[in-house]
């Protein structure tokens, strides 16, 4: 079931939580809310679910207005950020609740409740823990019952808010690739909340990058990864530079170092930020040739794991260069501390300051 | 009667010991056992005691005169009253309590603050003071005397009164203990419930209730023995006419003040039993809510 968000705000008090809203969630597909916290990703999926009330805009599923429908009426699934997993009530309980408060007419059979709800059980890969109780389980367990049962009253729309949040690093990689094969087979529409871009964008089949109760930028993760739309969505997704620079025709001068970019031919003398990824910052021992370079010292190494990671220092002011070498280039090149050596940036973006 | 209200205590007690017991916090022997005998003795001086001479008084011209004096027309209908207020008081404070309770802690809205204010008044008030609102209401020369008077009814210095008063004084206690558990639980599970298709009294009654049924269990406990015991605000509104309106707090002070000891320590040997049975029910459930919470951090 696909859901139009259609400028939906949301003010609590004078905080503004949301501010003008659109959203399009096509049929079928895994959508990752993100965003620094408090940026109103939250507030964004509860309104969905009808936990919250928009103070206005619209919520459309599979083109019905549902803005005014209750919590109850929406057939939404909401796994909660600490699961909320009824806590007196055995695992298999808490899976069978939805089916239990139906009404009589639309109420399974028991036998069927019971098929069910092991059915779902054994789709989270923890049927023999239908006679726990919820304290008794680890994070991730909980975290599985609480999909189960969100998953038992059939729902057209799975909300999951900071799925993966409570867990340590470990079981978060395992559980958020069980769920991206989950979607895969259960073809639900889902909407993720996270703050963590990694997991974002591995999951996710688009990205909405939120900031301050605004949409920064809707991509699939290659798009907003590559082609950030402002500086804020280059920030947030990954480790980056930040260079004050001048533009002009087509380059930016950084403390007298020109570098072409490609883009902004026809501006003139505008301020503007740049950025560079590290891992777009070459290093080499002496000059190469013409290309502009900055001239920097080793600062710091940290060379643990697959990447190398540099500190530099630029010769003409205080501010720190981040780099990223492969172990092989990092050898090749025979790098210590303290070192002079030319940084050669590629892939420069630049941003006008507004 | 002095019971704690502080149920959440217990439920940290076990890991206190746990912490506190290292050396190095400790004080010497002679200090503990110093501060042990303090407790012990006051603990004797101040409720065994008077305790056991409820009960030696109440036996001492033998059992037979014992069993007379509960037997006694007036003591069974002071215990009778004692009954059915508290059987009408409590039902309605437990009702009023979690509503009052499931309001607070899992809603916004304006004047909260006044409200959690008023439920606390019956503490701050003198129970007596208490008893003569009533009078003050519903007494002859009262705002609502002569309407009363006019259709027959009696409040003041019958039962209907003696319950008012009753519930009156109890009125905190449910909600009390209900409204720190509440809110330390939250409102997600029952947002839970609401995705999964719940209605409000599905939720109410397969979530929220379960969820607190120990707190609710210790505050009708609570509630319970204060209505039976309450003397002050019932005195005022009772008018002590034997048979009719007296509770039994109020008959043994007519029997005491008749120097008729023996039945006046025999009758009060009752509330001294229903006390004991508080205290054992009340460690059940604190003993229940604390191992609760061990399976609870144990996760």
């Amino acid at each position: 079931m696909s859901i139009e968000i259609k400028n939906i705000r949301k003010n609590f008090g004078s905080f503004s939580a949301l501010n003008d809203v659109s959203l399009d969630v096509p049929s079928g597909e895994l959508v990752a809310l993100l965003g620094p916290s408090g940026c109103g990703k939250t507030t964004l999926l509860r309104i969905i679910a009808g936990l919250e009330t928009p103070d206005s805009g619209s919520i459309h599923f599979h083109g019905a207005d549902a803005t005014a429908q209750k919590v109850r009426e929406r057939e939404v699934g909401f796994v909660f950020q600490h699961y909320a997993l009824f806590r007196h009530m055995t695992v298999f309980e808490n899976v069978a609740f939805g089916l239990r408060v139906r009404p009589k007419e639309t109420r399974p059979t028991d036998a069927e409740i019971k098929r069910r709800v092991h059915e779902l059980l054994e789709l989270v890969q923890l049927d023999w823990l239908a006679d726990r109780y919820p304290p008794q389980l680890s994070g991730g367990q909980r975290q599985r019952i609480a999909l189960a049962r969100a998953l038992a009253v059939e729902p057209k729309v799975l909300l999951l808010d900071e799925p993966f949040g409570a867990l340590d690093a470990k079981v978060r990689k395992e559980l958020r690739r069980w769920l991206r094969r989950l979607h895969d087979e259960l073809h639900i529409t889902s909407i993720f909340v996270t703050h963590d871009q990694e997991e974002a964008l591995e999951v996710s089949d688009r990205v909405v990058v939120i900031n301050k109760g605004q949409v920064e930028q809707i991509g699939s993760p290659q798009e907003v990864y590559d082609n950030p739309v402002s500086p804020f969505v280059y920030q947030f997704l990954g480790n980056v530079n930040q260079f004050h620079s001048q533009i002009h025709q087509g380059e930016a001068n950084i403390g007298g170092v020109g570098l072409k970019i490609n883009a902004h031919h026809d501006t003139k003398h505008s301020a503007g930020l740049a950025y560079v990824r590290p891992h777009d910052i070459e290093i080499h021992k002496v000059r190469n040739g013409e290309a502009p370079a900055f001239e920097a010292v080793i600062h710091y190494i940290h060379a643990i794991g697959p990447l190398v990671r540099l500190e530099l220092q630029r010769a003409d002011q205080e501010d720190l260069i981040e780099a990223e070498l492969t172990q092989e280039r990092f050898r090749e090149l025979g790098l210590i501390q303290g070192q002079n050596v030319f940084v050669y940036p590629r892939n420069v973006r630049v941003f006008l300051n507004a | 009667m002095s019971i704690s209200t502080t149920l959440p205590a217990s439920q940290y007690s076990n890991y206190q010991n746990k912490v506190a017991r290292s050396r190095a916090t400790s004080e010497p022997v002679w200090v503990r056992w110093t501060l042990i005998a303090i407790v012990l003795l006051f603990l004797t001086l101040f409720l065994i005691v008077p305790l056991a001479a409820v009960f030696t008084e109440a036996l001492r011209k033998g059992f037979d005169t014992y069993i007379t004096a509960l037997t006694d027309p007036d003591a069974l209908s002071s215990i009778k009253l004692t009954l059915i207020a508290a059987a009408i008081a409590v039902p309605l404070n437990l009702v009023f309590g979690v509503a009052a309770a499931w309001a607070i802690a899992k809603f916004e809205f304006r004047g909260k603050s006044i409200l959690i204010t008023l439920i606390d008044l019956p503490f701050a008030v003198s129970p007596v003071i208490a008893g003569l609102i009533y009078v003050l209401i519903f007494g002859l020369q009262g705002w609502f005397g002569s309407t009363l008077l006019d259709h027959d009814i009696k409040v003041i210095f019958a039962i209907p009164g003696i319950v008012l008063a009753t519930i009156f004084v109890t009125f905190p206690f449910v909600a009390r203990e209900l409204i720190p558990l509440m809110q330390a639980q939250g409102k997600e599970e029952e947002e839970a419930g609401l995705v999964l298709g719940a209605s409000g009294w599905q939720i109410l009654w397969r979530i929220t209730l379960p969820n607190v049924k120990w707190g609710l269990l210790y505050g009708v406990i609570l509630t319970n023995a204060r209505a039976m015991g309450e003397f002050g605000a019932v005195s005022v509104v009772s008018g002590h006419i034997r048979g009719l309106t007296n509770t039994l707090p109020l008959h043994v002070e007519i029997l005491y003040n008749e120097y008729n000891y023996a039945a006046a320590f025999a009758v009060a040997s009752l509330l001294a039993i229903l006390a004991l049975v508080t205290l054992v029910l009340k460690s059940f459930v604190e003993w229940k809510v604390a191992r609760d919470a061990q399976i609870n951090e144990k996760s």
